[in-house]
């Protein structure tokens, strides 16, 4: 049907964003595609190295399972950040990465952690790294006649740690900032480190002066406070909700308390 | 498009078979077709809650689905669970708090308050606040709207019932 369509046709997911855009009628397609009722898009497999989720699994069935918790923290933690309880209902993490809202919390951890979307059209599947997918805001790689099918996240390592912290009026609001983070800690050295911002400039990004920073270095306090200074040159722009200051700021702040965070697992872990 | 679906879905326990246009937000058949207008429509875009359902027990924004994805789904409004007497214990808190004024938002925060204590066995104020938060109130009553919920949330026979089940999924922290 997508394919049929010729690029006027359009997918609904959880349509927790796409139908208060018909609502309002700023966007209005020739066709709606409901896939809702295909139960093999919704699942959450363990294949030992990394975690196979389904496009349509919803935020709640994510927030809720131990796989999740087990195998990717960071996306358990992050979910509980995404929008209000009814929204997470009904709301799926392909319909969050297809949409490519600057603000969503998913593209930032799921950057973070560097997974793999799988996108299929009647001919093909293709495997994309998600920073290849998504492309700046509200737009991504998948084609007219594509659908997104899957994400890959590799299993959390031993050896990692995650955080993310975010900024919002008030509890489950749209973001103002948010920062995730990974750190890869060995005998007390960053090994390797992302640093991800969501809520700027064409949407989430790694920042990767705050990455340098960390990488190599031990995992102390120092560090800390250098890392979140390096973030606050992060293109921001100005809305009706915040100026392009404040959001520098906030990166600064939520990255100093992302990493805090980090470390605290970290330490946690050792002792 | 004018073409009409066929469609048949579980409303509070009754078999519905009714004849909609694919483009009918769920909201508006259960309002403007079925006549539930217990089911409150505030922004239209899944901000304000009012319109909260549930949806194969889940709560659910009614103003962010179309009638037609209902098709083969059993949905339960404010008018049912209230029948039911599944809500008895909010209703009567609600009551005793004050936790209405205008009442524009009661159905919503109802809605999701079952929710919420329904399938969170150990809520803590802070849950709560968060959970609650899924539904505005324009009058600002939140203040009472927690106590009521928090109330309910501590009964005995809740709390003797939340000690058998296991912790929430997902609480630790990272």
């Amino acid at each position: 049907m997508l394919a049929e369509n010729n690029g006027e046709a359009r997918i609904l997911a959880g349509g927790q964003s796409l139908v208060p855009m018909l609502n309002f009628r700023v966007a209005r397609f020739k066709c709606l595609i409901d896939i809702n009722k295909i139960d093999e898009l919704a699942y959450i497999r363990d294949q030992g190295d990394e975690l196979r989720i389904g496009a349509l699994t919803r935020y709640r069935t994510i927030e809720n399972s131990p796989l999740v918790a087990a195998h990717a923290p960071l996306l358990a933690e992050v979910t509980k950040w995404v929008g209000h309880l009814p929204i997470r209902t009904r709301g799926t993490i392909g319909g969050s990465l297809a949409h490519a809202d600057p603000a969503g919390e998913y593209a930032a951890a799921l950057l973070a952690m560097d997974v793999d979307v799988v996108l299929q059209n009647r001919k093909a599947t293709r495997v994309l790294k998600i920073a290849d997918f998504i492309h700046g805001m509200f737009t991504t790689a998948l084609e007219p006649d594509e659908l997104l099918v899957e994400v890959r996240i590799p299993c959390a390592k031993r050896s990692q740690v995650f955080a993310f912290d975010e900024f919002a009026r008030r509890p489950g609001d749209l973001a103002i900032m948010g920062i995730a983070v990974r750190l890869d800690v060995e005998d007390k050295t960053i090994n390797s480190a992302r640093v991800v911002a969501l809520g700027c400039e064409n949407g989430a990004r790694r920042i990767v002066e705050a990455e340098a920073v960390l990488i190599g270095q031990a995992c102390d306090a120092d560090q800390i406070e250098k890392a979140a200074r390096a973030t606050e040159n992060v293109p921001a722009h100005s809305d009706i909700h915040a100026t392009a200051a404040l959001r520098k700021h906030l990166a600064v702040v939520l990255s100093r308390r992302a990493l805090t965070k980090a470390m605290a697992s970290h330490r946690g872990r050792v002792t | 498009m004018n073409d009409r679906r066929d469609i048949k879905v579980v409303v509070n326990g009754r078999h519905i078979f009714e004849s909609v246009e694919p483009r009918l937000l769920l909201s508006d058949f259960l309002r403007q077709t079925l006549g539930l207008t217990g089911t409150h429509v505030g922004c239209e875009h899944g901000v304000c809650g009012a319109c909260t359902i549930l949806f194969d027990g889940h709560a659910t924004r009614s103003c962010l689905m179309f009638a037609v994805q209902a098709h083969g789904h059993a949905i339960e409004t404010i008018e049912g669970l209230a029948e039911s007497g599944a809500i008895h214990e909010l209703q009567q808190a609600f009551m005793k708090h004050h936790a209405l004024q205008c009442g524009f938002c009661t159905p919503g925060m109802l809605v999701v308050a079952y929710d919420l204590l329904k399938f969170s066995p150990m809520l803590s104020s802070h849950a709560i606040r968060e959970g609650m938060s899924a539904a505005l109130c324009r009058c600002t009553g939140y203040w009472n709207i927690l106590k009521a919920v928090e109330e309910v949330a501590n009964l005995p026979e809740r709390r003797a019932a939340a000690d058998e089940r296991p912790p929430e999924i997902g609480a630790r922290p990272i």
